[in-house]
């Protein structure tokens, strides 16, 4: 008959109506600003950098190599370097961003710098309220608005910051089993010597620069070939009996590094982004 | 004491005309009323469009307004301000004599409506013996005003809102009128007042009301039909259509005429419940005799707002009709059922009382009902489409 299709949706209206006034689970909406819907975790927004313990400043991940200034698409990043150099992670001193600034306004949210860091210094953010009444300045970003410390990063991102940590931790491992195989082969030198005749305290000398160099110029050189790296079994490589042949090569590389910090990093971007992602 | 607190407003304002001299009092009186009416219903616009908004939220599994003032109940005040502080823009191609005077024709004879709608015992502005002529040749006006809106804009959406809402008004007002007519026909008058008195006697505490006959069940359901669609109410609202037509005739309308076109659509609204619950619905009568205690002006209200929310909630259920589906209904089916009902409500007067006219009028209703629904709402099957010319 005509007009019943009209009653039953009238009947329906009238339930969904009483409804939302009983059960909580019928509404659709969340009222926004007091609550709100948790992110999805692959949510992404603008970027940020990252920094490892309680100093934004000291802890930053980034050592200002330029790869995300030089691949952004809309060229959204501006870093300067710095003069100095402060430890990394794993102790060896690099330069740092005296300044870094993303101008949030132009970025697109492509993701892209995060691809090519080498180093998990950027990453994306989710904060999305970003609003300001100053268009210019207030949309651009320095490097203190966009750090934040590694644990909100597992907040925002826990798969992934896991993930980053657990890399970290293993190039730092590799590093530190090096430094510790260069460390041994010297104190064999060292012991080695008095058999040969020369005195103890002049071969302690050239041990000692040894002993603190090989580990940056390990992670220069892991870096470089990150993916010879990831292949390579993690065990110690030079043996005990070869410390003369191992520690030549490493001080000469460390001394190249030194001289042009930069260079390994931006010989090849490609390279190095690969693996990673 | 009931009857102080019926008649209230109309001691109240002898109370206030007491203290001036004789010639002054009867246009004093008549300002004072027409005042009361143009705040009163504004004030009532306003508590709608929070209803309204929030019923149809609500009806969605949503919250509606709640930011201003306790439940979102301030929210009118935060539009009109609003709308107020807004830019008045007039196109530069426009009429704009025409343009500015849309609005304002609209509001005026909408309120005129108002004039002879008794609103309790008493309480009518003008008592006009042809009152219910007044409301229909002012209700016609409306259309004037949407047309002027649409022409004058220099807009295409606008006009095509325009001719559509002119299209749809006349075709509805027809039955409008028509279901209308049988009230007259049984009451003899076209007063309003005395269309109310004729429904005012109870039998076993039941009150008379035309909705409880046979012919005034299926006027009033007529009535309903039209009168949504002559106020552009969903399941009607093509004319401002906003999918296909931005706005409608008032695209080209902004800040207070804007608010004023509103304004007026929710005051054709009331009027239209108005007459409605006039007609069909007793007016001002309680609707049990045990019920009379209560101030007539209060049933009259609590029609109103029924009706408001009967209004409401149909536009949370109805989608909106295509323009020949609205044309056929008002002339296949709302058109023939009127002019049925009109022989019906005949037969009933001439057939004297008892049990036999309540089953051979409701019999031919039902009949008519379900034949002509059958019938006439019959979806049109179409083949694949031939063309002659071009193949």
């Amino acid at each position: 008959m005509l007009g019943d299709g009209i009653l039953k949706g009238l009947v329906e209206t009238a339930r969904n109506f009483a409804g939302s006034y009983v059960s909580k689970e019928r509404m659709t909406t969340v009222e926004y600003p007091e609550e709100r819907l948790p992110l999805p975790e692959a949510a992404r927004n603008f970027p940020f950098l990252v920094y490892d313990g309680d100093d934004w400043e000291k802890g930053l991940r980034c050592v200002a190599c330029q790869i995300c200034e030089k691949e952004c698409p809309p060229k959204c990043i501006y870093i300067e370097k710095s003069k100095d150099k402060k430890p990394d992670y794993v102790g060896k001193p690099q330069i740092y961003p005296a300044k870094f600034d993303i101008d949030i306004s132009v970025c697109m949210s492509c993701q892209i710098c995060v691809e090519v860091c080498p180093f998990e210094a950027i990453k994306m953010n989710t904060e999305f309220e970003l609003a300001t009444d100053d268009r210019f300045a207030g949309l651009l970003l320095d490097r203190k608005q966009l750090s934040r410390s590694n644990e909100y990063y597992h907040q925002i991102h826990p798969t992934e910051a896991s993930e980053v940590d657990a890399r970290l931790a293993e190039e730092k491992a590799k590093v530190e089993a090096k430094a510790k195989a260069a460390a041994e082969a010297a104190a064999a030198k060292a012991a080695a010597a008095p058999a040969v005749g020369s005195p103890a305290t002049p071969a302690a000398k050239p041990a000692a620069p040894v002993e603190a160099k090989p580990a940056p110029a390990a992670i220069a050189a892991e870096v470089a070939k990150a993916p010879v790296a990831a292949t390579a079994p993690a065990a110690p490589k030079p043996l005990p009996g070869t410390g003369s042949d191992g520690t030549a090569p490493m001080s000469a590389e460390d001394k190249k590094a030194a001289e042009t910090p930069a260079k390994p990093d931006e010989g090849e971007p490609k390279a190095q982004g690969e693996p990673k992602e | 004491m009931t009857d102080r607190l019926d008649q209230i407003f109309v001691l109240l304002k002898h109370w206030l005309l007491g203290y001036l001299p004789e010639s002054w009092q009867t246009p004093v009186g008549v300002v004072i009323s027409v005042v009361c009416i143009i705040g009163l219903y504004p004030a009532l616009f306003a508590i709608t469009t929070v209803l309204e908004r929030k019923g149809v939220a609500r009806i969605q599994n949503r919250l509606g307004p709640n930011r201003v003032g306790p439940y979102g109940i301030l929210q009118p005040m935060a539009d009109g301000i609003k709308s107020l502080t807004k830019e008045d823009i007039v196109p530069t191609s426009a009429d704009a004599v025409v343009h500015f005077l849309a609005p304002v024709i609209l509001v005026v004879t909408v309120f005129m409506g108002f004039a002879v709608l008794p609103m309790g015992r008493n309480m009518v502005l003008v008592d006009m013996d042809a009152g219910l002529l007044f409301y229909f040749a002012m209700g016609a006006s409306t259309e004037l005003s949407v047309f002027m809106a649409g022409w004058s804009s220099r807009n295409k959406y606008s006009l095509l809102g325009a001719m559509r809402a002119v299209a749809q008004m006349i075709s509805y007002e027809v039955a409008l009128l028509l279901s209308s007519v049988v009230i007259v026909m049984m009451t003899g008058s076209l007063s309003l007042v005395k269309i109310v008195e004729a429904q005012n006697h109870y039998s076993y505490g039941f009150p008379h009301w035309f909705i409880f006959t046979p012919w005034g069940l299926a006027a009033f359901i007529m009535y309903a039909v039209a009168g949504t669609a002559e106020t552009n109410r969903s399941p009607f609202d093509l004319p401002e259509g906003e999918s296909e037509l931005v706005a409608g005739y008032h695209t080209e309308y902004s800040g207070f005429k804007f608010a004023l076109f509103f304004l007026g659509e929710y005051v054709a609204m009331f009027s239209i419940s108005a007459l409605g619950s006039t007609l069909f619905l007793g007016g001002w009568m309680a609707p049990l005799s045990v019920l009379q205690v209560v101030p007539s002006w209060i049933w009259f209200f609590g029609k109103l707002f029924v009706s408001m929310c009967v209004f409401i909630w149909l536009r949370g259920t109805l989608p909106r009709l295509r323009q020949d589906q609205l044309m056929n209904f008002a002339w296949k089916f709302v058109l023939p059922m009127c002019l049925l009902n009109l022989f019906v409500a005949g037969l009933w007067r001439f057939m004297g009382d008892g049990w036999l006219r309540w089953l051979v009028c409701s019999a031919i209703l039902i009949l008519a009902y379900v034949s002509i629904g059958r019938e006439g709402m019959r979806r049109q099957k179409f083949g694949p489409r031939s063309y002659r010319y071009a193949e």
